[in-house]
């Protein structure tokens, strides 16, 4: 099974018909069954205690991330993302497990790829396996060291071939898109959008860039400091298929910048948030329908192409978007005139 | 982060700042050369503070490791939100440089540039890159045949570029052209075309390349005019307003070298544009000539100049000690000591005859007023540099001489007091001595009373002169005073200095010394002075007539009733009732608000000339002042030298404008009403700030004033500000290895009014932005300099605020050592000297006043309020309790 090399149109007419679902979170889902030390580990053999090392699971409990899946299948997803949000080199190396990156990412992209296949079979609507990188948990702008502004812990070259691994993996997973995700920093985007550039040149074919930043602040900034217009002039070199907003807080909260990055962005917009802020606990309690109610409202005002969940969202919430979105018009990709459009932290315009 | 909403900022043409550009700047090259990334972050900002909208980074010097300093000074500013907020243009002619600085920045930059000389393939590999970092860029008109004069060649190439990059998908929008702006008016007529081509090249470009924009280094144009910078500044404002319509986007520029079109001069804004249209044959004759006034020099000058040089030597050495011509004068003393030794003369001669001729003359005029100070500083350089030729001469001789026929007619120690560090006047007066014939060994400034006693011993001196500006300076000068009575000390004391009067000199020196104490009221009574003290005849009459006059100054003191006070209490009962719900609003920007380097451009148009005639003693108010029909000739040839002396400290960036001003949450004390108390919300402290009140009693129902009066109880805003003015140490010892204290006196002069015209941009910028409590504020220099402005800025040690003592507070608030560079004396003497502090009062009402005599209350009360005992509070306020 192979990804279709024409996702990018496939997705794009697809989210000329309607609003597209995404899929919620993979972490409280795992949570949820209670494994065990050994159910990580398996029969890997690795030096380290891999519990709580979710994106193993890929190789050790194959089946639960395709319980999952399948539940946001089911649920009403189109687009589903594949456990990897920290399947790259830096972030398995808590777990010494580098050298299984390669595998993790291959086999999670097969679950998701083969689960695509089956739905789509089954009801001829398209579906697509985003396959996803996070931002790992370096940062190319910032230095840790307050005392030390200039320095940093990682450059760009070694963390675009940490990238780079990662996506070629997915992308061998037979993934249609590469999804970077959670960008805090702009910089680090930077990066991941190089490495699937050398990646496309390896290949010679397309390979579709989804991305999506999330906000530290509520004035609208990720922790790398750039505004939504700022990030997205900063990217969209990139030329990505959908460009959007997750994490960050509730939706309520993410409304406004959602809205900014919608009207300037001349590309499909997904957007999943988490939901709601979470409690004094630390848990994320806001109801399906509740979260359902707010993204409505970007529905209503098609100023999104995709949605979906990220942290504390589940099938039921994929559910209640879904049904709340169900039969709304999507957005329209606006074309804004062409002009000379970079970017510092904010945005500066050279007009035509 | 100041202001965390995008602002959507754009615009239509833009001025890309290069003063982070080594190449385009001395001191930033200077700074990155010398490890200092601090500093150079901080210029980044101050651009950006100052309006860029994109800045240049360039780090291609030969001895610069330009990798390792790019991405050093890339990653610094990324960690500045401040500056990090506009997009950068990564600039340099080494690929490895660019790629290097395409890692480290965050947004979407421009990449300055890249070209076809090596070929097409590099051209497209490294725009293929440009795409995959996500940057614009700048293509240079440069083939494989070299770069690109003529207009054809200019849009061939642009041409060739844009096709190639459009081919491979590059977004036409992201390409600036850089059509090479070359020297014009350089004399060579192939160049004469460079002007009109680049502006009708940017025109066909910008046809033939839709979305393209064009850009341009603007200082090349200009070229052949270096050190001229009225000349450039006008040539790159007219081009501007040539090629903008034209099509220009962009261009590279130094802000502070561009003039308004409308303001330049007709004459020169049409010799402009005749060279850089082409519109007359003769263009770049016309301009070179033309350019030549600007320099301050006229042809007249030339004829009169070659017409002297033809006079005999003594006649020359005079002349050029009258007029102050430095020229020649190596030469011509040479020539003089050579003739002399020819028929067995010495040395010495030279100066016993014409130089001592010259400075008779050069002293008659100055003595009968035809003459005045700046002239005559300017003469002493001469007649330095003369004497400085012929030393080594006579110390040849010397072992030949007797120690009697040494030829000064005395020795004078001058010392600018411990605690105070201004020496402007004590230089002019050294100066003015020395080329009357006396040797004056100068021991600077700061100066403890035992270094000057012990100077004076060494050098078997003759008198002492003091000087001071700040008022702890004339307690000082009291202590010296008692000190060498103590010392049994006899010789004459020479008191000088701005605060100085004979009052004070009388009432509180003089008791203090039995020997002669005489207060020089300025430089041009110096030299009577100092004369009369070392002559037998005048020396017994003046002192004793000195002594008389003081005595009599006593007297008419001690009889006289001083105003009536009131007590404090009763004074605090007639306060300044300020109505105040017209306080202003909070600060628009409260907090902090540091400015490392203003540009010296903008300042220069902020400059208060009176004090400056005024520091040279020609006494007159400016502009009237340089048609004044006695000084008036001094005073414009003075205006001239410091012109020009402005424009290369401008240009050449000799000095460095720092500032800080803050606001703070505060409110006055319910408990007294004559302290205001500021909140510093983030360490969570309070802050007093005692102001004294005046306590004169007061006629009618005029109020006895405090600057607390001008606070809300209930909640107000009180601001503070330090500017200084950074840098002269270098060019001050330049000029006094030179032996020009023309010119280093003239650059002090102008360092103060800088801080002087610093203080009032600030107070200004205070006004219409930061405090932002008057953002319509339109106001004339003439106006800024008469105050018709709202609001007060009051100095500690000043009438109103008259301790100086508060200054350490104020300097806390600020975080000013750290903020700007300046440290405070133990006399609260700010250093750099050129630096000025205060407090900002916003309300309508506010006004200066001056507090004036205290009592003993009030000193009490204020030795309380601040926590010190009643001696040290007597010792701060001593000039206001009698």
């Amino acid at each position: 099974m192979t990804a279709k090399t024409n996702s990018r149109e496939k997705l794009q007419d697809a989210a000329k018909e309607r609003v597209l679902i995404f899929d919620g979170a993979f972490g409280t889902q795992i949570q949820e069954r209670k494994l065990t030390e050994d159910d990580y580990a398996g029969t890997l053999g690795l030096n380290a205690d891999q519990k709580g090392n979710n994106d193993i699971l890929a190789l050790t409990r194959p089946d639960v991330i395709r319980d999952i899946t399948r539940s946001y299948l089911d649920a009403g997803s189109d687009v589903i993302s594949t456990n990897t949000f920290s399947a790259n080199r830096i972030s398995q190396a808590d777990y010494a497990a580098e050298d299984q990156v390669a595998a993790i990412n291959i086999a999670s992209g097969k679950i998701a790829r083969q689960l695509a296949d089956e739905y789509e079979a089954k009801d001829g609507k398209p579906r697509f396996v985003a396959g996803a990188i996070g931002p790992t948990n370096k940062t190319l702008s910032l230095s840790p060291d307050v005392e030390d502004p200039g320095f940093r812990e990682i450059d760009f070259d070694e963390l675009t071939a940490v990238y780079k691994e990662q996506a070629a993996a997915l992308i061998e997973g037979g993934c249609d898109f590469i999804l970077i995700e959670t960008v805090f920093d702009t910089l680090n985007a930077k990066a991941g959008v190089m490495a699937v550039k050398q990646l496309e040149d390896e290949l010679g074919r397309d390979i579709p860039i989804m991305m999506s930043m999330t906000l530290t602040d509520l004035s609208g900034r990720n922790l790398s400091g750039h505004t939504v217009e700022a990030f997205w002039y900063a990217i969209r070199h990139a030329k990505p298929v959908t460009v959007g907003l997750n994490c960050s807080f509730g939706a309520d909260q993410l409304r406004p910048h959602v809205q900014a990055l919608s009207a300037i962005a001349d590309t499909l917009i997904m957007a999943y948030p988490n939901a709601g802020l979470p409690n004094e606990l630390g848990e994320y309690d806001e109801m399906p329908d509740t979260t359902a109610g707010l993204v409505k409202q970007w529905a209503d005002k098609a100023q999104v192409n995709i949605l979906g969940g990220c942290c504390g969202s589940s099938p039921a919430h994929i559910k209640a978007i879904a049904d709340a979105v169900e039969g709304l018009p999507p957005r329209k990709v606006p074309e804004p005139e062409t002009a000379m459009r970079l970017a510092g932290l904010e945005s500066f315009v050279v007009a035509d | 982060m100041t202001d965390a909403k995008d602002q959507g900022r754009s615009a239509r043409f833009i001025n890309i700042g290069e003063r982070t550009n080594v190449t385009g700047s001395a001191r930033f090259k200077k700074l990155i050369m010398a490890d200092d990334y601090t500093t150079a972050v901080e210029v980044a900002r101050q651009q950006v503070e100052n309006g860029a909208q994109v800045i240049d980074v360039n780090m291609d010097e030969g001895l610069l490791d330009a990798v390792h300093a790019m991405t050093t000074f890339l990653k610094l500013i990324a960690a500045e939100p401040d500056i990090a907020r506009v997009p950068v243009m990564i600039d340099s002619s080494k690929w490895e440089v660019i790629e290097a600085g395409l890692k480290c920045v965050s947004g979407k930059p421009i990449v300055n540039s890249i070209s076809m000389k090596e070929g097409e393939e590099p051209f497209l590999e490294q725009a293929r890159k440009c795409m995959a970092y996500g940057a614009a860029v700048v293509v240079m008109a440069f083939d494989e045949v070299g770069q690109a004069d003529t207009k054809e060649r200019k849009v061939e190439i642009c041409k060739r570029a844009y096709d190639l990059l459009v081919g491979i998908g590059f977004p036409p929008e992201d390409i600036i052209f850089d059509p090479n702006i070359f020297a014009v008016a350089t004399g060579i007529e192939d160049h004469d075309r460079y002007g009109l081509d680049f502006i009708e090249a940017v025109r066909e470009i910008k046809e033939q390349c839709p979305h393209a924009k064009t850009s341009g280094g603007l200082s090349n144009l200009s070229f052949s005019f270096r050190g001229n910078e009225t000349v450039r500044r006008a040539m790159h404002s007219v081009f501007l307003y040539h090629a903008i319509p034209a099509g220009l986007d962009m261009a590279i520029v130094n802000a502070g070298q561009l003039d308004v079109y409308d303001q330049i001069e007709l004459r020169l804004r049409e010799a402009c544009e005749d060279v850089i249209l082409m519109r007359r044959n003769d263009a770049t004759e016309r301009l070179i000539e033309l350019a030549e006034s600007y320099k301050g020099k006229s042809k007249e000058d030339d004829k009169q100049a070659a017409e002297w040089r033809g006079w005999p030597v003594e006649k020359r050495l005079e002349h050029a000690l009258v007029k102050g011509i430095d020229a020649h004068i190596v030469d011509d003393t040479e020539e003089a000591r050579a003739a002399i030794e020819a028929r067995e003369g010495r040395p010495i001669e030279v100066i016993e005859g014409p130089l001592m001729d010259g400075m008779n003359v050069v002293g008659d005029l100055f003595g009968s007023g035809k003459m005045f100070l700046p002239q005559v500083v300017k003469s002493a350089r001469v007649m330095k540099k003369a004497v400085a030729h012929l030393i080594p001469f006579i110390e040849a001789e010397k072992d030949l001489l007797p120690e009697a026929e040494r030829a000064s007619k005395g020795t004078i120690i001058m010392a600018t007091v411990k605690g105070d560090v201004h020496d402007i006047g004590k230089n002019i007066v050294g100066v003015v001595l020395q080329c009357n014939g006396y040797d004056v060994v100068d021991l600077g400034v700061m100066v403890p009373w035992p270094d000057i006693l012990k100077a004076a011993n060494d050098n078997k001196a003759d008198m002492i002169g003091l000087s001071g500006l700040i008022t702890p300076s004339l307690d000082e000068m009291v202590t010296v005073a008692e000190e060498m009575q103590r010392a049994d000390m006899t010789m004459p004391l020479l008191i000088g200095g701005a605060t100085t009067s004979k009052v004070h000199t009388a009432l509180k020196i003089d008791p203090s010394y039995e020997g002669p104490v005489i207060h020089v009221l300025d430089a041009s009574r110096a030299v009577g002075v100092a004369s009369k003290l070392l002559s037998d005849t005048q020396r017994d009459d003046f002192v004793s007539d000195t002594a008389g006059e003081y005595t009599k100054v006593r007297d008419a003191r001690a009889g006289k009733t001083p105003s009536q006070l009131l007590t404090l209490t009763e004074a605090r009962a007639n306060f300044y009732d300020a109505y105040l719900s017209d306080k202003p609003a909070p600060p628009a920007q409260p907090g902090i608000h540091v400015f490392d380097d203003w540009s010296l451009e903008d300042l220069r148009d902020y400059i208060d000339w009176t004090p400056f005639f005024r520091s040279w003693e020609l006494h007159g108010n400016y502009p009237a002042i340089l048609t004044d029909n006695v000084v008036g000739e001094s005073a414009r040839s003075l205006k001239e030298d410091a012109d020009a002396m402005l424009d290369q400290i401008v240009a050449e960036e000799w000095l460095t404008a720092r500032g800080v001003a803050g606001f703070w949450p505060c409110a006055r004390d319910h408990q007294c009403r004559d302290d205001v108390i500021i909140h510093r919300v983030r360490r969570e402290e309070n802050v007093r700030l005692p102001f004294l009140r005046q306590q004169i009693k007061k006629s009618r129902d005029r109020a006895n004033m405090c600057l607390a009066d001008f606070i809300d109880p209930d909640g107000d805003w009180i601001g503070g500000f330090a500017v200084g003015i950074h840098g002269i140490e270098a060019h001050s010892a330049r000029f006094q290895a030179d032996k020009d204290d023309y010119s280093d006196i003239l650059l002090k002069a102008l360092a103060d009014r800088f801080a002087e015209a610093f203080a009032e941009r600030l107070h200004q910028h205070t006004r219409t932005e930061l405090w932002g409590y008057a953002p319509g504020e339109q106001l004339t220099n003439e106006a800024l300099i008469k105050e018709e402005y709202r609001g007060i800025r009051p100095a500690p040690g000043y009438p109103a605020c008259p301790d100086h003592s508060l200054k350490p507070i104020l300097f806390d608030l600020l975080d000013a050592e750290k903020n700007v560079g300046l440290t405070l004396t133990e006399s609260f003497a700010m250093y750099p000297t050129a630096a000025v502090s205060g407090f900002y009062f916003g309300h309508p009402e506010s006004q200066y006043f001056g507090v004036a005599r205290i009592g003993r209350d009030q000193l009490e009360a204020y030795a309380d309020r601040r926590g010190v005992d009643v001696a040290t509070a007597e010792r701060w306020l001593r000039p206001n309790l009698d």
